[in-house]
């Protein structure tokens, strides 16, 4: 069958896959190149987003390059090859070919693998600058709460970590009176929507009360779990002023989809004025 | 090199409808079995995906059922149980224990697996799997709400976390713990099948890749699984015992103290994705080996490089238990182990690469045609190309930060693992359904099939990487948490409307493969003129697949359009004389 009545509709069923796959790498090379539907990537507001922004450029060239080749080398075999009568070449394939293919694929994959790691190590290695701002962030259902160390930039340990033998029945996650360091820490509750200085290192400390979060703005390019029993760190320096989107990155229940809030980058007095009404309260 | 009496010997065929269809001891009887309960699980899992389509891009709309719209909570469990029950009871069960049962003791001359009680016992096992899978759906709370991946603590402490999480949710981890143990009962038939039952002449090298690949899918399941058993059984013990494995101290849910101390959330992510990663190759290496298979013989060209493609898919299944902290590079992981983890996961770019070469190199200077299972096989290829690609941006530490959780990793795993492992199944379907009932499948109703669903496919899945890239996080009910979430409504609509049309597709196959079973024309014994041994046995092949004797084999799989030979193939069986002068 495959051979005697299968010729019939070959020729069109070539032209039509190849012109498909033709079709569908330069639309999606379009989309990706011209960007119609909106703009998607929000432009980034820190230092490291561009540089994440320029990985991904890099990324974006080569797997488009490899991508265009790869569907337009189907849709060309796919169109050459069809059947019309001749007989296949016999060919079981060729050694130096394969060396090619692996090394060369091999030096691109890896060669970029390794240079994407110069943005992780920015963020991620290094640690903070001992100027920066510490804002300590935590998630429960469906919230994200805030903490700031206050004027003596400590922050005070909560019930439970005051006190880690002794079991609770009430939310430890209150600020020890009897520690010092925490009287003058400012809370902002669940709900809240917090604040950074522009251009002012910030080391957020993130933390989890009940599940797993996930900490996440487009334009600082950053996202991070928050999860129970650990507190990780994240930095960035926000360069541009205005109010971003913060929004829940990791499944964490019935309400994962609403829980945001936002980030304001402000001035330096405008962060002051920001505080006062904060701690007027 | 095959001590293998047992085989041969003892195998009149079974009286009596019970022992012959039911608890059937029949490699091809469990394979069918697997095979039907892989579609009926792909049409629940779909008409779940439909139901979630119809709420992201119409979330207040009434449906029957669903008075209030389908609410948030009830979006999540079907987003969790759709998930599961693709993974696990469509794309593990039909590429591996479904056609692998059927086809892998036929092409290396067998007359059955190894142990044939054990492959009765692991699909039984498998079907009460599904069984406990489903009766989450019908329990008070329903079914979970975590996800496929249940990550801890949510999926640890019970109702408190939300709906599903109590009675569901322990449904679903002994459904799953029940369906490691049916997996790691299949691996340990299929390695020991094709190591000690292979005929005369069946030499290592001249098996057909499709044997290759689920040989080392089998030792991939055998590893993996295992790990997944453990994990859900420390899971269950969180859930049930008191034990606080995954559950760190102090945690405060609506005001109540969680009475757990001492556990790790990440070591659940170790265990799950220890398992999760080589499990993606589970279900998609037997799709690779196929489409390797039906490539060559559609192409009337022998595979181009052979030893290569061998050697990609032993890399790979090397390699995949060691990057699966690829998903966890924002887990609060530590950054230095994250930094490995990115760079072995871009060398599994490598292998994958490799074997897209050797497809187009085995289609280049081919004599194609195109029938229905090699379209499949050909968009196949296209889909594996285009779900790869988007992995290399996701296996980069810092773009990774952003892209995480959001709808560019749907997009890149339904690509590469949920559609190009079902065209890898439809593939099979329509090139053995000759063999397996003795009638062809319609090639009409088929390419119209493939046409809808190709197109379908990509219309759904490639929208979803620019969502993505736009900063969507995935799972979630609806974008009215945040202003450019709900500036992306459009593109649900888009993409619920292509789900529409190619899930309405997916009634043409069903209809095509129903009425071909009893309708369909009658096939002839290789009506493909194809190489391997299951093309010389009569459809559908009887009880003992070669009448007791036991094929000798004299070539290697793909010998097409060999130079002086009269055909354009040569079967592996067709000894040398035989063999007709052009
Ligand atoms: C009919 C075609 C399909 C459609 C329209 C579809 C649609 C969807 C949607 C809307 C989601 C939820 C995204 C989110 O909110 O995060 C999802 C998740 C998922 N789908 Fe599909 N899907 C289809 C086929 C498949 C197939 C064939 C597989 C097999 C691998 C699959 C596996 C998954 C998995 C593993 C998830 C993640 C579940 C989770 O987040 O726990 N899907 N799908
Ligand atoms: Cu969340
Ligand atoms: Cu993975």
């Amino acid at each position: 069958m495959g051979s005697k009545k299968g010729n019939t509709g070959s020729a069109a069923t070539a032209t039509t896959l190849a012109l498909f796959l033709v079709a569908l790498t330069v639309f999606t090379v379009y989309i990706f190149v011209a960007k119609p539907i909106w703009s998607w990537f929000p432009p980034a507001i820190n230092e490291i987003g561009h540089e994440i922004d320029r990985q991904f450029m890099r990324t974006l060239v080569i797997t488009g390059v490899v991508f265009v080749l790869a569907q337009f080398g189907l849709a060309w075999v796919v169109f050459r090859y069809r059947t019309r009568g001749q007989r296949a070449t016999y060919s079981h394939g060729n050694n130096v070919m394969e060396v090619i293919w692996t090394l060369a694929t091999a030096i691109l994959f890896i060669g970029l693998g390794i240079y994407a790691q110069r943005a992780w190590a920015e963020v991620r290695l290094k640690p903070a600058p001992p100027d920066a701002m510490r804002i300590e962030v935590i998630g429960q259902q469906f919230k994200w709460s805030f903490r700031l160390p206050g004027p003596d930039g400590k922050f005070g340990k909560y019930k439970f970590e005051a006190h880690p033998e002794q079991e609770f029945t009430r939310d430890p996650w209150v600020v020890d009176a009897d520690d010092p360091d925490g009287k003058d820490d400012v809370i902002l509750g669940p709900g809240s929507v917090f604040a950074v200085v522009v251009d002012q290192p910030v080391e957020l400390l993130i933390r989890s009360k009940d599940v797993t979060h996930s900490f996440f703005v487009r334009e600082l390019r950053l996202k991070q779990d928050a999860v129970p029993g650990m507190t990780v760190p994240l930095q960035f320096t926000a360069t541009v002023p205005g109010e971003y989107q913060v929004v829940c990155a990791e499944l964490c229940g019935q309400g994962h989809h609403l829980m945001g809030t936002f980030m304001k980058v402000l001035s330096r007095e405008d962060y002051a004025a920001w505080l006062k009404d904060m701690t007027a309260e | 090199m095959t001590t293998h009496a047992g085989a041969v010997h003892a195998h009149e065929a079974p009286q009596g409808f019970i022992r012959k269809y039911i608890f059937s001891l029949d490699h091809k009887v469990i394979g069918k079995q697997y095979i039907s309960l892989a579609l009926f699980s792909a049409f629940v899992g779909m008409f779940l995906s439909l139901l979630m389509r119809m709420r992201l891009a119409w979330p207040t709309m009434k449906l029957p059922f669903f008075p209030d719209g389908i609410l948030p909570e009830q979006y999540l469990a079907m987003v969790t149980m759709h998930g599961t029950i693709m993974v696990f009871m469509v794309l593990t069960t039909a590429p591996q224990s479904g056609f692998g049962n059927y086809f892998l003791p036929i092409q290396i001359g067998a007359a059955d697996m190894a142990f044939p009680v054990l492959n009765m016992l692991s699909f039984w096992t498998t079907l009460l799997s599904l069984v406990v899978l489903m009766a989450a759906f019908f329990v008070s709370g329903g079914a979970p709400l975590g996800g496929w991946t249940v990550y801890t603590p949510l999926s640890a402490i019970g109702q408190i976390a939300g709906p599903g999480q109590g009675l569901g949710m322990t449904l679903w981890v002994i459904a799953i713990a029940i369906f490691c143990g049916a997996s790691l009962m299949g691996a340990i038939n299929f390695i020991a099948t094709t190591l000690d039952l292979r005929s005369r002449g069946m030499s290592l090298m001249r098996l057909p890749l499709t044997v290759w690949a689920w040989f080392i899918t089998a030792v991939i399941s055998l590893l993996a699984f295992g790990v997944l058993l453990a994990a859900g059984i420390l899971l269950l013990l969180d859930r049930t015992a008191g034990t606080s494995f995954f559950i760190p101290g102090n945690l405060v849910l609506t005001d109540k103290v969680i009475p757990h101390k001492g556990g790790s959330p990440i070591l659940w992510q170790h265990l799950f994705w220890f398992f999760g990663h080589p499990e993606v190759y589970i279900a998609i290496l037997p799709g690779m080996g196929l489409a390797s298979h039906v490539l060559s013989t559609f192409s009337r060209k022998p595979v181009f490089g052979y030893r290569a493609m061998v050697f990609a898919m032993s890399s790979i299944a090397f390699l995949g238990f060691i990057v699966w902290g690829h998903h966890m590079f924002v887990s609060g992981m530590s950054p230095y182990v994250g930094l490995a983890f990115s760079v072995l996961t871009m060398s599994i770019g490598v292998p994958s690469a490799i074997k897209t070469f050797n497809w187009l190199g085995t289609l280049w200077g081919g004599d194609i045609k195109f029938t229905t299972p090699m379209l499949f096989a050909l968009g196949f290829v296209s889909l594996f190309v285009s779900g790869g690609l988007s992995g290399l941006f996701l296996a980069q530490t810092s773009i990774d930060q952003y892209l995480h959780d959001t709808y560019f990793v749907v997009a890149h795993f339904h690509l590469i693992m949920g559609v190009a492992a079902i065209f890898g199944i439809f593939t099979g379907v329509y090139f053995w359904f000759p063999k397996m009932f003795g009638r062809m499948m319609s090639d009409t109703m088929g390419k119209l099939h493939f046409w809808l669903t190709f197109v379908g496919v990509y219309a759904i899945f490639m929208p979803m990487h620019f969502i993505g890239l736009a900063g969507h996080p995935r799972r979630y009910a609806d974008g009215s948490g945040a202003a450019y979430l709900a500036s992306m409504d459009p593109v649900h609509v888009f993409m619920s409307v292509a789900a529409f049309v190619t899930i309405a597709a997916q009634f043409i196959f069903l209809f095509n493969f129903l009425w071909s079973i009893w309708k369909g024309k009658k096939a002839d014994i290789n009506p493909w003129q194809a190489t391997t041994l299951e093309w010389g046995v009569p459809s559908p092949p009887p009880h003992d697949n070669f009448a007791g004797h036991e094929p000798p084999v004299h070539r290697g799989a793909y010998e097409f359009a060999v130079p002086g030979v009269a055909d354009d193939y040569i079967m592996q069986t067709t000894p040398p004389e035989k063999v007709a002068k052009a």
